[in-house]
């Protein structure tokens, strides 16, 4: 065995690249509560006040502190940077400086362009002629092979969001393989891979072996890049703070030449957990140190920024780089995975304070250890910053070692990934197929001109389902062959060879499709089927209105006459959306997710028979609409609950707002045991 | 049988333990100035629903309601005796936890058969929590327009059928935060070993939009919020007027 491995179990991984083999031989089950945790170290406070101060700084100068328009972001491509050196134990930053944003033109020069000049920077001319002359970007791959009905589509927003001019993100490189092997066994294992691929010089066969020689490449410059902050990682980590390093190092490489919608971590907090426990023992650290160490970490991740465009934050809401982190979940062998690793990364909510990113993920299971369970609530109430995600229903299909990318999308680490879709305007499909392909915002004919709603009379259901139906199927053809032309450009102008260094070779590749308006085409569909809706038409004879008369079923109250509504259509476009071909034979999935971009689609919406007005916000994600679930909180998670995770393996999201005090009783103010607080 | 429904919450965190299925039903004979469900006073309002039906909802969702169960508020409960003994019949059968929450103004001791009924409902109940407005009876009157020694006689009831009890109370700025009722209230209830809990509730005036809705005039229009940081110390007090009933008992033994 190797030295830095002394005092581990053996097995499989040491003979392959098997992070989950040696994560479930040799980690520690904690099934204690939380107080063995340190506080914040004064170097960890200090640290956090010039954070502080320098987020201060860019609010005041209204949004950007400093932005790269010289240098193109590659992983090598800038020296090292710092808060403070001496403080320090967990370095690296994007550029050479904290808060100073990277150039990434290899998605889209105009979107690069844009993002510094509404900032009020300008990108060096060379770079602009460069990327627009000599070397071309993803942005341009896509609009060269885009047909005329794609960019219809485009414009009219029945497929929006599409990761045509920014990096599609969603790709969980296994930064943890870079601490365990160290990178000169990973190029000797890319090496082999590559030695192995077949010898007739296929499309494909030529595309892999330029690919896994980019991921060479990549590696090496990872070692590189370390060096210039006095890093070795070229061999196994020996202690904790090594393999903290060496996985920030790679995660780092990923998020220096991608700015992806969605830049996850992973699942890396019991595997750093083997490490601590292993330094604890021979007295290598203490529990503040350890502490220390993830405090800094986690620090270092809530630092990473990207230059976007005010439109970009527009429809994400904000800035976020979804760093997410998944934590805890139940083994395969029925161990929980909670360590004191786990609790150590939520600790740094109260070391540093609540904040968005990291977006640290529990993966819960009604078997997760009653303590651990007891300090998220405690540290929900105290942060509202900690996501939670389904492991009894994710861990049926991809196991132990998976993590969420962005906010949903589960992929096994290493061995899957997925190309990001967005998503699709449902409910501006079911009125295209009112209209017959009319468009009706723009009136523009979009969709084909299938016959379309005939007469002023009433809706009927069955007619508007068939239409619907016809529809439903062009879009997905139009959607998943746009996708198809995206990721082809993507892998071709963007791809992402830091992340993908660190992936098996054969990768399983999700194709991640997404529907928006879920609730709104629902609740739509019980008005027409149990309420009177009369449709009202423009003077060309578009429908742009509806007179909804009478009580109809609304989804998000536990009612199966509308619920099941919802559960269908879930099922009917995925079904559609598979028998497309998909780039590089994914794997076709679907979510109904849409956190914040609900509003953006909602803006480019007509009026809707459910009551919706033009111009309104959808409902998020799988969300019922807002108010019309009105029997309580269970009624409401139980109607998304039906929605089939079979047809949406992308996930199912549904954001859920309650005040605190209707969650229960301040212990302050009630006395639940009587007879203790009497002996007060 | 059916029962008269004002409404059902499907995640109720705060009427009992656990999380609740909550069916809110409709009729309700105090007429308290705080109110925040007047829409649950009227008898005839609400829609009618069978037992079968609120039992078919709960079953549907009862993961939900693991170390929680089901809770009988309004309105007031104790109007509909027969429609509960059928509802938490049917709830026992499933093992389910039974909650009524009450004000106790429909106990008449001297009327036999309503006594009946209730002797049979309180073997399938688990919790009461039963609501005291004012431990003064004048106040009482001033304050809901009923007399409160039914009330009073329906503590002492459920601590006879050994019923556990839970006494809420709700805190109203310049109407029931006299420390010196609160301690006479925790004076009163303090002799019942049946005595669970206390659940002091700070008065809140998010009710008030709700008449408006319905064109009832408010009567505690320019009353505040209660402050939340003072509920506490008016908690002590109730549990000082419990603590001395208690050692008052306990030197008569």
């Amino acid at each position: 065995m190797r030295p830095e491995w002394t005092d581990f179990v053996g097995g499989k991984w040491e003979h392959e690249i098997n992070v989950r083999d040696f994560i479930q031989k040799n980690y520690t089950p904690y099934d204690g509560d939380d107080s063995f945790l340190a506080g914040p170290t004064q170097n960890t406070t200090d640290l956090w006040a010039m954070v502080m101060d320098l987020t201060k700084k860019e609010r005041e100068a209204g949004g950007v502190l400093d932005m790269d328009t010289k240098v193109v972001s590659t992983i090598v491509s800038h020296g090292p940077g710092y808060l403070d050196k001496d403080k320090e134990t967990i370095v690296g930053f994007q550029t050479d400086a904290p808060f100073k944003r990277s150039m990434q033109p290899y998605g889209g020069i105009r979107m690069a362009e844009k993002a510094c000049a509404d900032n009020g920077y300008e990108v060096d001319p060379e770079i602009s002629e460069f990327f627009s002359t000599h070397r071309k970007t993803h942005n341009a791959g896509c609009f060269d092979a885009y047909n005329a009905e794609m960019r219809a589509c485009r414009s009219s927003h029945v497929i929006t969001g599409l990761p045509d001019a920014y990096g599609r993100g969603r790709i969980i490189g296994d930064y943890r393989r870079i601490a365990l092997y160290g990178i000169d066994r990973l190029i000797e294992d890319k090496l082999a891979q590559k030695d192995s691929t077949g010898r007739v010089m296929t499309d494909d066969v030529i595309r892999l072996r330029e690919e896994i020689s980019e991921q060479i490449i990549a590696l090496k410059q990872m070692k590189e890049m370390a060096s210039f902050y006095g890093c070795d990682i070229s061999k196994p980590a020996t202690n904790v703070k090594e393999a903290i390093q060496a996985t920030y190092f790679g995660y780092l490489s990923a998020v220096k030449e991608q700015n992806g919608a969605a830049m996850s971590l992973g699942r890396t907090s019991t595997f750093i957990d083997i490490y601590a426990e292993r330094d604890l023992k021979n007295g290598t650290f203490t529990e503040e140190q350890i502490q220390e160490f993830v405090d800094h970490f986690i620090m270092k991740l809530r630092c990473v920024k990207f230059a976007r465009t005010p439109e970009y934050n527009n429809l994400f809401a904000g800035d976020p780089v979804w760093v997410t982190e998944s934590l805890a979940g139940v083994g395969i062998d029925g161990r929980h995975m909670v360590t004191k690793s786990s609790f150590r990364y939520l600790n740094t909510l109260s070391n540093l304070g609540a904040a968005p990113e990291p977006n640290l993920t529990v993966l819960w299971s009604t078997r997760l250890p009653e303590a651990f369970k007891k300090y998220c609530a405690k540290m929900s109430i105290k942060t509202s910053s900690i996501q939670y995600e389904n492991d009894d229903l994710m861990r049926v299909t991809h196991g132990d070692d998976y993590a969420i990318a962005c906010c949903v999308s589960s992929m096994v680490v290493g061995k899957q990934m997925q190309f990001f879709g967005a998503r699709a305007n449902l409910a501006k499909c079911m009125l295209y197929a009112m209209n017959g392909g009319v468009d009706e915002v723009t009136k523009k004919q979009v969709g084909p001109k299938y016959r379309p709603i005939e007469g002023d009379g009433p809706l009927d259901y069955d007619d508007v389902m068939d239409k619907f139906t016809d529809m439903m199927e062009w879009l997905a053809d139009v959607y998943v062959n746009t996708l198809n032309v995206i990721h082809y450009m993507h892998d071709k102008y963007c791809y992402e060879r830091a992340q993908m260094a660190l992936h098996d070779r054969d990768v399983f590749r999700y194709f991640a499709t997404g529907i928006a308006g879920l609730s709104v085409v629902a609740d739509s569909l019980s008005a027409i089927k149990y309420a009177k809706v009369t449709p009202v038409r423009d003077e060309d004879g578009i429908i742009v209105d509806f007179v909804t008369e009478g009580e109809f079923p609304k989804y998000g109250n536990d009612d199966d006459r509308v619920d099941t509504i919802a559960r269908d259509l879930v099922a009917k476009f995925m079904t559609m959306l598979r028998r497309h071909h998909t780039y590089r034979d994914s794997f076709a999935t679907m979510s109904v997710l849409t956190i914040t971009s609900n509003v953006t689609y909602g803006k480019a919406t007509g009026n809707t028979p459910d009551g919706r007005k033009k111009g309104q916000p959808f409902a998020p994600g799988a969300n019922p609409m807002h108010g019309r679930d009105t029997h309580g909180a269970v009624a409401s998670l139980s109607s998304v609950s039906k929605l089939p995770f079979q047809h949406a393996q992308d996930g199912i999201s549904n954001t859920f707002t309650i005040i605190p005090g209707a969650l229960g009783k301040e212990d302050q103010v009630f006395a639940g045991d009587i007879e203790i607080d009497l002996n007060k | 049988m059916s029962g008269r429904i004002h409404s059902i919450e499907t995640f109720g965190t705060v009427d009992g333990p656990g999380t609740r299925f909550v069916v809110f039903v409709q009729g309700c004979p105090m007429r308290c100035a705080y109110c925040h469900n007047p829409d649950t006073w009227p008898v005839n309002g609400g829609t009618e629903m069978e037992v079968s039906e609120i039992m078919a909802q709960y079953e549907r969702n009862k993961a939900f309601y693991n170390g929680g169960g089901i809770t009988v508020t309004g309105g007031e409960p104790l109007l509909q005796v027969d429609f509960l003994i059928e509802l938490f019949t049917e709830a026992k059968k499933q093992g389910v936890h039974t909650c009524i929450d009450t004000s106790g103004i429909t106990y008449k001791p001297d009327n036999a058969d309503y006594i009946a009924k209730l002797d049979q409902l309180m073997t399938l109940t688990d919790l009461v929590m039963l609501d005291i407005k004012h431990i003064d009876p004048e106040k009482h009157k001033d304050l809901t327009q009923q007399p409160n020694d039914g009330i009073l006689a329906f503590a002492a009831y459920l601590n006879e059928k050994e019923v556990p009890m839970w006494i809420r109370h709700v805190v109203v700025p310049g109407l029931t935060d006299d420390d010196k009722y609160l301690f006479d209230l925790g004076y009163y209830i303090g002799r019942f070993k049946n005595l669970k809990a206390l659940d002091v509730l700070p008065y809140h005036t998010m009710g008030k939009a709700k008449y408006e809705q319905l064109g009832m005039e408010y009567r505690l229009k320019d009353t505040p919020d209660m402050d939340k940081s003072k509920i506490v110390d008016k908690k002590k007090v109730i549990l000082d007027g419990i603590r001395k009933i208690r050692a008052e008992l306990e030197e008569n033994k």
